[in-house]
């Protein structure tokens, strides 16, 4: 049979921002399959022109609401890279459980509340709350830990505020009630395991670049050397050369590429790239879920998700531990002298590979931004996954409203965040 | 009883975002300690962010974000058309929050900054009252869920709320937090509107201001003590332009 099948979703539902599907397929034939950022853009690097360095920060934080522990990250090491500034041994190690505070509240919003809901055949979280009230309550548990540790580490949890250029403005207090916490939550994350395990997730490859941080022998979240899993590496400052923004006509984001037409940024490029790694407890769960590097299904970055969540937890343990040992050590540098140059900062945010880029004038004044965003990096990928996708589950007979909500879970399984995309 | 023409029951709310981080609406999902009483007190509706049911019976709209593209008049016309009550929620929405540091620039040069030969449609950004009727104001960067738990509280129940236009400073002072003055930091917190319990002093960052004028704000007084401490008039302005919440001023 011939099939004619049309999917036009417009502003997709459970994801940040705005963006819409569009697939046509006439006589079996697949005409058109895209996706659209169609977000309102707001300017961040024009408004950041002219700005004193202290304004980088909280400026670009509001960038995104789920991400502005990492806009805030990657914003301060550029700075701190452009004026030469090196943080304290204590503020790194702060710096990095904010940095995990983040990616565990990120990841376990869009696990439970944005991806699981289709698994479970609902429309969102709410009525899962009452079918499977346990696994709703432990997903807020869980959700509820890491914001508690994004504000007793950065002082607040959407927005931080002790996060300065020089280091962070205090050591906080409650670390010993930070270690119970964490220690419940990685109890709670695996409790929820089986139900992930239930979970059937499409069979769709397409062989595809991933692009990350290089882990030298630590998972890497804040600044390094930049790999793809096509053989590319690159200097951090030569994050140019990885990303290659370049203009669609039918978007307010930008795409970008690198040895192909697209690559893909977010936990499963991370995890394809370093699974070596991972800690042990991370890796018996990817052993346990059968995640295997390299992972061209785009999929599994759910499962990555997961695997991630157990990563950070474990590693949030160990650097409690050790800052207790360092309670009276400084947080701030002791001078922060601005200074004309620039500087690069590129820091692993939930959804991807995020890079400031800032130049000084000798006032500490802004001349120039540039922020490329993990989701706009992803934008063309999830586009030509979607044509791929399309074209195979068409011929084997999907209806249009399967196939509209594969094409909506593939969209949500990058976990775009896409008003940070345009910015 | 009868509070602003909607009986008490559970309300039906929408969640809307405009141009915005998305950051306010995340704090519906925040506060976890008390999230799935709050959530089971309202009947959500619609809210596209977390959920793929997109009613259009809301009583109560919360609209986040600000007003910078000519399609999202249309959309926020019919919001309001709509909704009983609409509140604006967060900075954005109440006088533009940061997206309004764009309008100080030329937009056809920004566009071409950002997008060379190929510009995208932006307008000037307004704030949600300069587009439509706006019945309740709930300002913050992002909004202190506190506060929007209270004022569900309030509408579904009646429980006076009053919005707080007393300064920072009184909430810094209740936390015992030590003054950022002492550590040579610039704080609005003497003049700006309080209702969040003060985190950034709490955190080590003066108060940026985010939450507009507080009451009778004493501007002199303030620009004097910033002055003797060595703060310029340019850092001042700078500041209370960050969240375009001081409308009244400069
Ligand atoms: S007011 Fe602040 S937190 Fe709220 S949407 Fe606007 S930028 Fe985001
Ligand atoms: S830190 Fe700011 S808000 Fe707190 S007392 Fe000092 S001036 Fe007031
Ligand atoms: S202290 Fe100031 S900047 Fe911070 S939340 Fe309150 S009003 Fe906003």
């Amino acid at each position: 049979m011939k099939l004619n099948m049309d999917v036009d979703v417009h502003h997709l539902t459970r994801v940040e921002g705005h963006g819409n599907i569009v697939v046509r397929v006439r006589e079996g034939k697949l005409e058109e399959a895209r996706w659209d950022v169609v977000e309102t853009p707001r300017y961040f690097e024009v408004m950041l022109k002219g700005k004193h360095y202290t304004s980088a920060a909280p400026l670009t934080s509001r960038i995104c609401g789920i991400c502005s522990m990492g806009h805030q990250l990657a914003s301060l090491r550029a700075t701190e890279n452009a004026f030469g500034v090196v943080i304290p041994p204590a503020a790194e190690k702060l710096r990095l459980l904010a940095k995990h505070a983040e990616t565990l509240q990120s990841h376990a919003l869009h696990l439970f509340f944005l991806a699981a809901p289709d698994f479970l055949g609902a429309p969102s979280a709410l009525p899962i709350a009452e079918s499977h009230p346990e696994v709703v309550q432990t997903a807020v548990r869980i959700k509820g830990a890491a914001n508690r540790m994004a504000t007793i580490v950065a002082g607040r949890a959407v927005h931080p505020v002790s996060l300065h250029v020089g280091g962070v403005q205090r050591m906080p207090k409650e670390l010993r009630e930070l270690k119970d916490i964490m220690a419940r939550t990685l109890e709670d994350l695996l409790a929820v395991v089986p139900l992930f395990e239930t979970f059937s997730i499409p069979e769709f490859t397409r062989e595809t670049e991933f692009v990350s941080l290089e882990g030298n022998g630590h998972y890497p979240w804040i600044g390094g050397n930049l790999v793809s899993t096509d053989g590319v590496q690159k200097k951090e400052q030569q994050y140019l050369e990885m990303t290659n923004e370049y203009l669609d006509k039918n978007n307010t984001s930008k795409w970008a590429r690198l040895s192909r037409n697209s690559f893909a940024v977010g936990a499963l490029a991370r995890f394809n790239n370093n699974y070596k790694s991972l800690l042990p407890e991370a890796k018996s769960l990817a052993k346990k879920l059968g995640l295997k590097p390299v992972s061209h299904n785009p999929f599994h970055n759910n499962l990555a998700q997961l695997i991630e969540c157990v990563h950070v937890v474990a590693e949030a343990q160990k650097l409690i531990a050790e800052l207790e040992g360092m309670q009276n050590e400084p947080t701030m540098a002791e001078e922060i002298k601005p200074s004309k140059g620039q500087g690069v900062g590129a820091v692993e945010v939930p959804r991807g590979i995020l890079y400031h880029h800032y130049t000084y004038d000798a006032d500490g004044r802004i001349k120039k931004a540039n922020c490329i965003i993990p989701t706009t990096q992803n934008n063309a990928n999830i586009h030509y996954d979607m044509y791929d996708l399309v074209d195979q589950f068409a011929a084997q007979g999907m209806d249009s409203t399967q196939l509209e909500l594969m094409c909506s879970m593939l969209v949500r399984a990058y976990d775009p965040c896409i008003s940070c995309s345009v910015h | 009883m009868k509070y602003l023409g909607i009986e008490p029951k559970r309300l039906r709310v929408g969640v809307f975002d405009f141009t915005s981080c998305e950051g306010c609406e995340l704090q519906f999902a925040n506060k976890e300690e008390t999230l799935l009483d709050f959530l089971g007190a309202i009947d959500i509706v619609n809210f596209r962010e977390i959920s793929s049911d997109q009613g259009k019976d809301y009583d109560i709209a919360f609209v986040e974000g600000s007003i910078t593209r000519s399609d999202e008049f249309a959309r926020i016309i019919e919001i309001r058309r709509q909704a009983k009550i609409l509140v604006a929620l967060g900075s954005c929405a109440c006088f533009g929050g940061v997206n309004a540091l764009k309008n100080a620039y030329n937009l056809t040069d920004a566009n071409r900054e950002v997008y060379g030969t190929a510009p995208r449609e932006t307008l000037p950004t307004r704030a949600i009252k300069e587009v439509v009727p706006v019945d309740m104001e709930i300002p913050g960067c992002p909004v202190n869920k506190d506060e929007v738990e209270r004022i569900v509280q309030h509408l579904i129940w009646s429980i006076p709320f009053n919005f707080p236009e007393h300064p920072v400073c009184l909430e810094c002072k209740q936390r015992f937090t030590t003054c950022v003055f002492e550590k040579g930091q610039l704080c609005l917190g003497p003049i700006t509107r309080g209702g969040c319990t003060a985190p950034c002093p709490a955190g080590g960052t003066g108060c940026w201001g985010c939450r507009g004028e507080a009451a009778e704000p004493n501007f002199k007084e303030f620009s004097k003590i910033a002055h003797e401490r060595g703060f310029s008039d340019l850092e001042i302005s700078e500041r209370m332009a960050f969240f375009g919440g001081f409308e009244g001023e400069k």
